[in-house]
């Protein structure tokens, strides 16, 4: 039951937050700010993740696929791929959900507390509409790059094994990267993360906007957001795998 | 001029306020005082809107709020100004573009109109115009009250609510507080519904007091009238201090 009516609160919230901006000159202002503030200021997380879990993909793909029968371009394919299919979708999205669910949920449930929202709403300003339509919207943008760029960097980090290591040379790791490439992961990828984006985004909203009580109950509704936002990704995760990939 | 009629409000069946009809005047300082947990803030937000009422009527100069659909209620609040408990003042914007922001979502004026408009109510709150650009957390506790009060008639409202106005200022804040107050009331001819349980603030600008104990008026008068109440709870609550046990007795 609670499930049920928590399930519909958040409808009918999103129904609040997807109407035309009140005014949009305001909604313009908003969004430019967001898009650094959950994306560009995502980027140096982003990156150190990419890189060292690139750089460990491919140590450990090629420590336990000794085979002499596989042939030499396996580690490389295995590491793009699983770096294109689900690490720069759905575990960076997993650690996203962590930093941006926790931001949202936590400078919403601020202005809950301290009756900013409050104070929107007696001004007649739509509340849910002028401070989440501009981090959804930011953050589904933003979240296309950020995994281009962490599939770019999260073969770079195999890369280095090759330059840093003795047990695997560049030249095979090149050959597995590009081989029987598939551009529809890129597609699959893309389009699975702007959903991770949009669930992150207005469910770390949807424990903000809700919140209520004081400094303590604030770091509940982070919790909150950033456990049910991951839970979400994940299953969701599943879903859009057996739709798309099956 | 606001009227509320018969109203109830329960919390899970909890019933808060019970059958509570009163009038708040145009161009007065209107006072809801009461203990703690009597149902004041209850009562308050429900004139506002924040709290959706289980009976009555709540009319704005006829304008019966309970019968407004979601759009109609956005519009009136633009008539409506509201000073909180805590200011709250956004976080994210200065002085200026906190009293700047109410004109820039509604106002139909260039921006060059609403930064004159915006610096006339600060200056009006006697708010020096160093304090303009420095965010809310930088200026004291009283003057980010007098940016709120700013705040709430940029856009000249007719209806001005303030909820414990003083709360957490020292005697002397609180008294330039209330006083602009009640001089913007009359100035604007606004009606304003302060909801206090400052027994100076009541003294000093109580022209219409509602007392409200478990969820039921008590008694309407004025700060004159409140010296010569029989009610029994009304003179616990207004003279449980010593001083203010010698005020009555020096008023008798």
């Amino acid at each position: 039951m609670s499930l049920l009516s928590e399930t519909g609160k958040y409808f009918l919230l999103m129904k609040r937050v997807f109407v035309l901006p009140d005014r949009r000159k305001m909604f313009f202002r908003q969004f430019p700010k967001e898009l650094e503030k959950l994306g560009l200021q995502s980027l140096p997380i982003v990156a150190i993740i990419s890189v060292f879990i690139g750089f460990i993909m491919t140590m450990q793909t090629k420590l336990n696929t000794s085979n002499p029968l596989l042939p030499v371009y396996t580690t490389g394919l295995v590491t793009r791929d699983t770096l294109l299919l689900e690490f720069s979708s759905t575990i960076l999205c997993l650690i996203l959900a962590g930093k941006v669910g926790s931001n949202i949920a936590s400078e919403i449930g601020t202005m809950r507390i301290t009756e900013q929202i409050d104070a929107l709403e007696i001004m007649g300003v739509n509340s849910a509409n002028y401070l989440i339509l501009p981090k959804i919207v930011a953050f589904v943008v933003m979240m296309p790059f950020l995994v281009i760029f962490s599939m770019g960097l999260g073969l770079v980090g195999g890369y280095f094994v090759g330059i840093l290591t003795n047990i695997l040379t560049t030249g095979d790791y090149l050959m597995g990267i590009q081989y029987a490439f598939v551009p529809f992961y890129i597609f699959y990828s893309l389009l699975k993360s702007m959903i991770f984006a949009f669930i992150i985004s207005s469910v770390a909203a949807y424990y903000g906007y809700y919140s209520y009580g004081g400094a303590l109950d604030v770091g509940k509704a982070s919790t909150n957001a950033v456990v049910n936002g991951s839970i979400l990704i994940l299953f969701f995760n599943i879903l859009i795998t057996k739709i798309m990939l099956n | 001029m606001i009227e509320v009629k018969n109203i109830d409000k329960s919390f899970d069946g909890n019933q808060v306020l019970k059958n509570v009809s009163a009038i708040f005047e145009t161009g007065k300082t209107n006072m809801i005082i009461g203990q703690s947990g009597s149902g004041k803030t209850v009562l308050m937000k429900s004139i506002i809107g924040l709290h959706r009422i289980d009976k009555g009527r709540i009319e704005y100069d006829s304008r019966n709020l309970p019968d407004m659909r979601m759009s109609e209620i956005r519009i009136l609040r633009r008539e409506v100004g509201m000073l909180f408990q805590g200011s709250a003042l956004f976080d994210s914007l200065s002085v200026l573009e906190n009293v700047m922001y109410p004109l820039e979502m509604f106002s139909p004026t260039s921006k060059e109109e609403m930064i004159d408009r915006a610096y006339f109510c600060l200056k009006h709150v006697n708010l020096e115009e160093k304090a303009f650009k420095l965010a809310p957390s930088e200026i004291s506790g009283g003057m980010q009250k007098r940016v709120a009060i700013a705040r709430a008639i940029a856009l000249q409202p007719k209806y001005l609510f303030c909820d414990e106005p003083n709360s957490g200022l020292d005697p002397k804040t609180s008294l330039i507080i209330d006083k602009l107050i009640h001089e913007i009331t009359h100035e604007f001819d606004i009606t304003t519904i302060i909801n206090s349980h400052d027994m100076n603030s009541v003294m000093e600008i109580g022209e219409n007091i509602i007392f409200i104990e478990n969820g039921e008026k008590a008694w309407q008068g004025n700060k004159n009238d409140i010296f010569h109440v029989d009610n029994e709870a009304l003179n616990n609550f207004v003279f449980a201090s010593e001083l203010y046990k010698q005020v009555k007795q020096a008023n008798q």
